[in-house]
């Protein structure tokens, strides 16, 4: 069953491969590639399949029910659904990995964005027509988002000052603030749990015909493209690249470093915001406080594997939604914690480092980790 | 403001922050050891989980001091990817300090829940020791109150005070803190002195991991006196930020670790004095001055120029 789980990847990576290199040697180096991506994901199954015989669970089962439970009886829908959010903040990532920033304040931005805009819909419902209502909530998500990168920007910018640090203290101030709004004054009166007046379920992103899957999942989707377009075809993409690879240079050839910095990392941050409309717009509509999906660090390994491509994330993203969907499911049938998803991410991570480290001795084409190259001073 | 702060809550206000701070204090101990070394964990939280659930289930098995030991070892095992990995091999280490962050989440929930699913269990009380005379203040004494205060406290606090001394002390006046400086800030002349740079940063990580171990044993063992899933709640990250605004220093770490103690239990004791204040709001301060802080007197970021870099011999 795992190979089943991960084999649209092959697929659906071929694309980029022969776009992004030149012609001569073009399978060599997407075998490469896949070997490369494939091979910790293979062997994090594993390795999870060993921890669930040790706990007394049966694997092949587990990762069946998971197949099942992400799959079958029209869960696909909310597989597909959860791709959303993830997909957008992947490519929000893609951003500012590419330029050699970290930005580890997602959970914050993700959540501020969409405690404003919850708190916000309920003004706007019923006074606009829907359309107009998501149009503004959208745009709201990502500038909230979007402002709330500027700082860690700035200081990065001008500074210096750590970004990893800066991000995620305001990510805790972001988390933080989304409560204090909740709970405050866009509290739902009729409720007794602290949350936000919710928008009728009947109200939230218009789906597709036939099917439950909201439209976000289509914004997701051509957001994906136009990052994959940005990022490979334009100069915005080919000056964030040269950033990521050595910022004196960058300084040299003419590249404003300071104002790309601002802008990588906001236009992340406005992914990360969209990435929270999709979410509470298409499936919640309402924040209940101390909500927190916890998306963020899940999310950056992918980003990795995809080797920052932005279409090559979309597989990896599929796999994540139908771990984090059918994953319910299949620990629930195990009796084990449900937890069970951050292993096996996290074994990804550390798979990946092995695969890096045979590719190193085996010459398995280009690394991936040193993407983000860290500079000094 | 005088009648808020009556000696009950200023008590409560210590206490609470004691018992808040002390994690922070141990993992933010050992991540500035580390940082100055040049190695970045942001694996930090993962330590510190692993160290609360073995800490937790040795101190349930056995006795509250071995948990602690137990807590310090887990942490410094966890740290061993990072060793391996990240120190040896040069692999990245903020995507290999991730990775130990979410396994540790899902390792620890997953091997909890199949052991105590149904039992839950809790430890008593952790035995104080009242310094004698001292624990008879009031306000700062707290013998005869049930949370303690600074002077009644379990000995692991007291430990941990010795070891921020002991540290503070080895970083700035022996050999070994000035091979740990050297580390983190130019490892080739560490080099070329004849010192193993991978051995130096080997043995902060290690330090780094124990510590960390030992605050999450805290965590579980003294301040809840239970385990649950997640009990840092992103604690490790906070002592990755309190390790690097303290630059190195061992006593910003221990004022930085007690300022955030008390921000996350202010709330509780000023519910004594009956004044209901957001918890949202005042955790959210601390991060919000140093923001401020950095926004208002913005200088170059203080971390050594060597941090997060593997060491390649003779790379330039």
């Amino acid at each position: 069953m795992s190979s089943d789980a991960t084999a649209p990847a092959t697929a659906a990576q071929a694309p980029p491969g022969p776009a992004e290199t030149a012609p001569p040697a073009a399978i060599g180096r997407m075998a490469e590639i896949v070997v490369r991506s494939l091979v910790p994901v293979l062997l994090a199954l594993v390795a999870g399949g060993l921890v669930l015989l040790a706990l007394g669970a049966n694997p092949i089962q587990f990762y069946a029910d998971v197949w099942s439970g992400g799959m079958d009886f029209g869960a696909w829908q909310d597989t597909v659904m959860r791709m959303a959010p993830l997909a957008l903040i992947a490519c929000g990532l893609i951003y500012v990995f590419k330029a050699g920033i970290w930005n580890l304040g997602i959970d914050g931005q993700f959540l501020l964005a969409g405690g404003v805009i919850a708190g916000l819909a309920p003004e706007l419902y019923g006074n606009m027509p829907d359309a107009l209502m998501f149009l503004i909530l959208f745009i709201v998500a990502g500038v909230v988002a979007s402002v709330w990168t500027i700082v860690p920007a700035l200081l990065r910018a001008h500074y210096g000052v750590n970004e990893i640090i800066t991000s995620l203290m305001t990510s805790f101030i972001g988390i933080n603030l989304a409560n204090i709004l909740i709970k405050g004054p866009f509290q739902d009166t009729a409720s007794n749990v602290p949350q936000t007046e919710a928008i009728p379920f009947t109200n939230l992103l218009p789906t597709i015909p036939g099917t439950r899957i909201h439209v976000g999942v289509i914004v997701a989707a051509v957001l994906a493209i136009a990052t994959w377009y940005a990022m490979s075809r334009t100069s915005f993409g080919l000056r964030l690249a040269i950033l990521g690879a050595n910022a004196r240079a960058a300084a040299h050839v003419g590249i404003s470093v300071p104002r790309l910095i601002l802008v990588a990392f906001m236009t992340s941050g406005a992914f990360i915001g969209l990435a929270a409309a999709a979410e509470i717009m298409g499936i919640w509509g309402y924040v209940r406080a101390d909500w927190n999906p916890a998306f963020g660090l899940l999310v950056v390994p992918l980003v990795f594997l995809a080797r920052f491509n932005a279409l090559a994330t979309i597989p990896f993203v599929a796999a994540l939604a139908l771990m984090t969907i059918g994953g319910d499911l299949a620990t629930q049938n195990a009796g084990v914690s449900n937890e069970f998803t951050l292993l096996l991410v996290g074994l990804v991570l550390l798979f990946m480092g092995v695969t890096e480290l045979l590719g190193r001795r085996r010459s398995l084409g280009q690394s991936y980790l040193q993407g983000i190259k860290r500079r000094k001073g | 403001m005088s009648e808020i702060f009556t000696t009950d809550v200023l008590t409560a206000l210590l206490a609470g922050g004691i018992l808040a701070g002390v994690p922070l204090l141990f993992a933010a101990l050992g991540e500035m050891v580390a940082e100055r070394a040049g190695v970045l964990n942001i694996g930090l939280e993962g330590y510190m989980l692993m160290g609360a659930y073995v800490g937790f289930v040795t101190a349930y098995h056995t006795n509250t001091f071995l948990g602690f030991l137990g807590g310090a070892a887990a942490g410094a095992a966890v740290s061993l990817i990072m060793v391996v990995l990240c120190i040896r091999l040069g692999l990245d280490q903020i995507v290999v300090g991730i990775a130990i962050t979410l396994a540790a989440e899902g390792a620890t929930a997953l091997i909890f829940d199949s052991q105590f699913a149904e039992s839950r269990p809790t430890l008593g009380a952790t035995e104080r020791i009242d310094i004698p005379g001292l624990s008879q203040i009031p306000v700062v004494g707290g013998g005869d109150t049930s949370d303690g205060s600074v002077f009644s406290q379990p000995p692991i606090v007291y430990i941990g005070l010795a070891i921020v001394v002991g540290t503070a002390w080895t970083m700035r006046r022996t050999h070994w803190g000035l091979n740990i400086r050297a580390a983190g800030d130019k490892p080739s002349a560490l080099d070329a002195a004849g010192v193993s740079v991978l051995g130096t940063r080997t043995w902060a990580t290690l330090f780094c991991g124990a510590m960390a171990g030992m605050g999450g044993a805290y965590l579980s063992i003294t301040a809840a006196g239970l385990f649950e899933d997640f009990i840092t709640q992103g604690r490790g990250f906070i002592a990755i930020v309190l390790a690097m605004l303290a630059r190195g220093k061992g006593a910003w770490v221990l004022i930085g670790a007690f300022v955030f103690g008390i921000s996350l239990s202010i709330s509780d004791a000023l519910q004594i004095a009956g004044v209901d204040i957001s918890t949202d709001l005042v955790f959210m301060l601390p991060f919000v001055t140093v923001i401020a802080v950095l926004v208002v007197f913005g200088r170059r970021s203080y971390l050594p120029a060597a941090l997060a870099l593997p060491y390649v011999r003779g790379a330039r």
